[in-house]
């Protein structure tokens, strides 16, 4: 009798501390938000740069250490899930700083942005801790529904409002076939429970049609996530309908929670059918390098542009993923982290750029830079150089290892085809460098900013420099929460 | 120590980003003065090292500082390894860049590109403190390139001056040459070895002797031999040896500082120090070492008659370090690695002082450099003349001075050995005594003695150079005179350098001799019952009677033997064939490739062909991001069910 009492346990409240603390101090910002007028607005900023600095505190307090399931085995803290909690937590804090200049210029300084950025956050770090199927989508649907109205923030701007709808709709589609698969596998395996699902996979073999199926599900709702090809359409069009700080916020952050989706949900639930997904991961990982670069060339919009760098980049990312083992996860660990940095970087520089009525979202834009300045020039050429994987910048270390990596499992077409399309890459990043440094300056204002946006956005580049100097830190940690 | 091992690179370092990149707003007096603290902050630190690993015989130290990655169980790293070897070096390249720097303030007064200068200079002190400090094959190569690199910037200094231009390029290209081997040699090492690290390497070494590679079919080569040619052919490229020999003269394009420093006393000499640093492995090899040998002393002859024609200052000078180099590699090659070093030491005092001195009368001058006009020099500029003395004596072997001693270990050596070739190099390195003495004192008479042959404008204007000039000749001049009698018992024949240099029981001629003498004094009273000394002094006797006495000679001399005359002019043809087969060839073929490979392969079908299509692709990839959200559902859609049908039929 008393066992069965027991069913109910009290939850380990000390494991969900971050999350806890995340949600309370964005109720507190909804609240105090109303009170303020817009004078004061600024104190909702200063509170969300609080929130997460808080939130970096308790993280890095809990780290180390055993993984701990808590909540009836359907959540995990874990090294690898505190590490990427934390990248989450500096680059939003990073994209809030960038943004608030940009917003405050346009009258979009609103408490929304931020209550529905720290929502975000929390889905994020749902996501990255998630140790059940449920909770995997819980975390996915309070991302993706900050997301949706981040998009739609400027609601008299047509394009936003389109991209916003666009977003919407292809994203439940992709949340329907995401639940669809797993209900599926809930079919076969009887548990959403992801290493009881792992366990019932290994031990009843994996040769079912309709577990098959349903990992097909599962990975076209990743994939969507992702935004790899052919799952990829809504990427460009959101990046370019979105304004800047919200595409600033949706390229950086969550591709740091879908490799945890796809860490937690492919690897720790579902090795079993390894060789399955590793193969449709291959498909989609060719295409999105093909298209990504190849597509990048012709685009005009800086904004769309790396959208499709995105793209390619994700095809990168899986790459270490489909080479599988802890040098090919820490690989694409390393390369996610590093292409947050990256991608929050490049939409920073285009933040610096623009100004109220101007967005430097074109190409041309960025025409003579180095005439206008000879500082930023050099900061968007490393992070140029960082994307396109040139030495020492560390996005070539990022390239290597996951590359490595590949060899290493003996695919070596796959690592051929990789290089090939970087070169192809390589391209359309080396061409902003020529015309910032080669081509004459349209127009010669001076570049006028607020002192922390230009301190960031300057640390953001040299950072580039500086990890590929000494990548051996950041790559030790990836390996060791991998290992 | 390790801190002070770390700061003796990084503090010219940081002197030359200072003067490098804030020059133009600290302005001149700060430039050089942040430069030369950082070089003298080197020159202190090295000399505590010194003390520390010399003086007090302290173990070597051989440490990692920073590991940059490992990439296939190979580290690259950053290291040191400080020995007596690398204490030593780190005195020289120290010392004399010390010197060179102060005097700078003096020689490029009035030059607007100051700044530039200083920082460059800095910068190589830098470079070449990495390459002697280096535990690992990897920053050795950092720190050649670098020096590599900086030289080519500074021969082209003057980068408006069309010959400058084209030294420097020469030099570059020579270099590549040169580089191109040492990096096979390096890529050898680590095929066979598995690690560029030196102590692990030459761990390794005597298990790779006896070894063969076959590179072609049916001829097994043996790997060691391969590998140290290949090392060397890299010493050849930056220490100037025949054939690579080529740029070194036209480096003299460069400011007169430079000449001292880079392509005199240090840089030239970091091929030399690195086959030294390399003897665990060139021991194992004796055709490499009679390949050294042969090379060696081919330079230090011919390269010595050439000084004899030459009538701009600095090219006598330039040539004279040819022949001394090919001294030092001659050494190499006959295992007196001690001796080569000990050369190099004492060499690069007195040259770097005949360098200076050369410069300091180039400045009185007013920037001529024909020997041909000048004359009679001693009355106006009594400590130019008597430094320039010094350094001429020293660099004759005259007994008791510097050079002296290092350059009789060295033909002593020579005597003793049995490698092939070893009775050509003592033939060679004897008559190149006579040689040296004879265009050292042609040039010192025509410059100090004699009619005052220029113009009276220029005359009048001629004077004694300031302080900064002068004191670096003073302080030059004194090592000059008596490293030698020092350093001689340890160096030449001792076992100075301990575990840093590796000599086989079988090569170990300089023991031997040891027994003829007990102390610097006795030496040279030994002397004179040998050649040297008395070629050394016909070679004075005959500069003076020809210069002095018949000044009319040289000219019927010169009539006479025209065709000889007309060949050392043309420096053997090496610049004229290297112009013609070498520069020409690939300038056809480059055309070749240009019109054939990039015009119409690359440009035509590569390039615009695969821009065309993949911007074809991309117009095409363009159309499906319709912007319809239907469109964008329908691919998702096409993209599952292209997914399912897969899972199933596969």
């Amino acid at each position: 009798m008393n066992n069965e009492m027991a069913v109910i346990e009290m939850p380990n409240l000390a494991l969900v501390m971050p999350e806890m603390f995340l949600l309370g101090m964005t109720c507190v910002l909804l609240v105090l938000d109303l009170f303020l007028n817009d004078r004061n607005r600024i104190i909702t900023y200063l509170l969300a740069q609080l929130t997460l600095f808080g939130a970096v505190v308790i993280t890095f307090s809990q780290m180390g250490g055993e993984a701990v399931t808590g909540f009836s085995g359907s959540f995990v803290r874990d090294s690898m899930g505190d590490i990427l909690k934390i990248f989450i937590y500096v680059v939003t804090a990073i994209v809030f700083l960038y943004s608030r200049q940009y917003l405050q210029l346009r009258n979009m300084f609103r408490g929304e942005y931020y209550a529905l950025g720290l929502f975000g956050v929390l889905g994020m770090m749902i996501m990255v801790s998630a140790h059940s199927f449920l909770t995997v989508y819980l975390g996915l649907e309070l991302l993706s529904l900050s997301l949706y109205s981040m998009v739609a923030l400027n609601r008299d701007s047509e394009a936003s409002t389109e991209a916003a709808m666009k977003y919407f709709v292809l994203g439940a589609m992709a949340s329907g076939m995401l639940l669809y698969g797993m209900s599926m596998i809930y079919g076969i395996t009887g548990s959403l429970d992801i290493k009881e699902v792992g366990s019932y996979i290994a031990n009843n073999g994996a040769n079912n049609i309709i577990l098959s199926f349903g990992l097909v599900f599962v990975v076209v709702g990743l994939a969507f996530k992702l935004g790899a090809v052919p799952f990829h359409m809504w990427v460009p069009d959101i990046y370019q309908g979105a304004q800047t700080p919200v595409t600033l916020y949706l390229g950086a952050a969550p591709k740091i929670a879908a490799f945890a989706m796809v860490m937690r949900l492919l690897v720790d639930g579902m090795e079993a059918l390894y060789v399955d997904w590793q193969q449709m991961l291959t498909i989609m990982a060719v295409l999105s390098l093909a298209l990504g670069n190849v597509v990048a060339i012709a685009q005009t919009n800086i904004k769309r542009m790396l959208a499709y760098s995105t793209i390619s980049h994700v095809g990168f990312l899986l790459l270490g993923i489909i080479a599988a083992g802890p040098d090919g996860y820490s690989a694409s660990m390393f390369y996610v982290l590093i292409y947050a940095l990256m991608s929050t970087g490049a939409f920073g520089m285009i933040i610096l750029l623009s100004r109220a009525g101007f967005e430097a979202d074109t190409l041309d834009d960025f025409k003579g830079l180095n005439e206008r300045s000879k500082w930023y020039a050099f900061i968007m050429l490393l992070i140029m150089f960082s994307m396109a994987g040139v030495p020492p910048t560390v996005g070539f270390f990022a390239k290597l290892w996951v590359l490595e990596a590949v060899l290493n499992v003996d695919m070596v077409w796959l690592a051929a085809v990789a290089v090939l399309f970087s070169v192809i890459g390589a391209y359309y990043y080396i061409r902003i460098v020529k015309l910032m440094y080669f081509d004459k300056a349209e127009d010669n204002s001076v570049i006028v900013a607020d002192v922390d946006l230009k301190v960031v956005v300057s640390a953001n580049g040299i950072l580039m420099l500086v990890l590929g100097l000494f990548p051996g830190m950041l790559m030790a940690v990836c390996q060791q929460v991998l290992a | 120590m390790q801190s002070i091992y770390l700061a003796i690179p990084l503090a010219p370092l940081l002197g030359a980003m200072i003067a490098g990149f804030f020059g133009w707003k600290i302005g001149r007096t700060a430039s050089h003065i942040a430069a030369i603290t950082g070089v003298a902050v080197a020159f202190v630190l090295s000399v505590i090292v010194f003390k520390h690993i010399v003086i007090d015989a302290a173990e070597p130290f051989n440490g990692t500082v920073y590991t940059w990655m490992v990439s296939n169980g190979i580290n690259f790293q950053i290291g040191f390894l400080i020995d007596k070897l690398t204490a030593v070096m780190l005195i020289v390249v120290t010392f004399v860049s010390l010197m060179v720097h102060i005097y700078t303030i003096g020689y490029m007064h009035d030059d607007p590109g100051y700044q530039r200068f200083f920082s460059y200079i800095a910068l190589f002190t830098f470079s070449m403190l990495m390459l002697v400090m280096s535990n690992n094959f990897l920053q050795l190569f950092f720190g050649w390139e670098a020096v590599g690199l900086v030289s080519y910037l500074l021969i082209g200094f003057w980068y408006k001056k069309p010959t400058a231009i084209y030294a420097n390029l020469k030099a570059f290209l020579v270099n590549r040459v040169g580089d191109f081997g040492f990096l096979l040699g390096i890529a050898a090492v680590l095929m066979y070895t598995g690690s560029l690290d030196y102590a692990e390497v030459f761990k390794q070494a005597p298990s790779l002797s006896g070894r063969t590679m076959e590179i072609f079919d049916g001829h097994a080569w043996s790997i060691l031999t391969v590998t140290c040619i290949l090392l060397f052919i890299g010493a050849m490229g930056k220490s100037a040896q025949v054939p690579l020999h080529v740029w070194l003269p036209d480096s003299m394009e460069g400011p007169t500082p430079i000449s001292a420093l880079i392509h005199a006393a240090t840089m030239v000499t970091a091929g030399i120090f690195m086959v030294a640093r390399m003897s665990p492995l060139f021991e194992l090899t004796e055709t490499a070492l009679s390949f050294v040998l042969v090379i060696g002393a081919t330079t230090a002859l011919f390269m010595g008659f050439l000084g004899l024609v030459q009538n701009d200052i600095k090219r006598v000078v330039a040539y004279s370090t040819l022949s001394q180099l090919g001294y030092m590699t001659v050494a190499l090659g006959v295992s007196a690695y001690s001796a080569g070093i000990f050369h190099l030491m004492t060499h690069a005092f007195f040259k770097a002082l005949l360098f200076l001195g050369a410069g300091a009368v180039i400045i009185a001058m007013h920037h001529e450099q024909d020997m041909r006009k000048m004359g009679g020099l001693r009355k106006y500029m009594p400590i130019t003349w008597i430094t320039s003395l010094i350094g001429s004596l020293a660099l004759i072997g005259t007994p008791g001075f510097a050079g002296f001693y290092s350059k009789d270990a060295i033909i002593v050596a020579v005597r003793e050995s049995s490698l092939a070739g070893a009775g050509y190099a003592y033939m060679a390195v004897l008559i190149g005594v006579f040689i040296t003495a004879l265009y050292s004192f042609r040039m010192y008479f025509m410059v100090f003695h004699g009619k005052e042959r220029m113009d009276d404008h220029t005359r009048e204007h001629l004077h004694e150079c300031s302080k900064v000039v002068t004191v670096p000749l003073i302080l030059l001049a004194i090592p000059s005179v008596i490293a030698g009698a020092i350093f001689v018992d340890q160096m030449a024949f001792g076992g100075f350098f301990g575990s840093a240099i590796v000599v086989d029981e079988s090569h170990r001629i300089a023991t031997e001799v040891t027994h003829h003498f007990d102390s610097w004094w006795g030496l040279i009273l030994h002397s004179f019952a040998d050649y040297p000394v008395y070629l050394a002094a016909g070679g004075v006797f005959t500069a003076w009677f020809l210069y002095m006495k018949r000044p009319d000679l040289p000219d019927m001399i010169q009539q006479r033997f025209a065709l000889v005359h007309k060949v050392l002019v043309n420096k053997y043809g090496f610049d004229r064939f290297n112009e013609i087969v070498f520069a020409g060839g690939s300038r056809l073929l480059g055309g070749m490739f240009w019109r054939v490979g990039d015009e119409k392969l690359i440009d035509g079908l590569v390039v615009n062909g695969s821009a065309k299509s993949i911007g074809w692709f991309s117009s095409i990839a363009r159309r499906f991001q319709s912007g319809y959200l239907y469109h964008y559902a329908f691919v998702m859609i096409i993209g599952l069910l292209l997914l399912l049908t897969w899972i199933v039929f596969r």
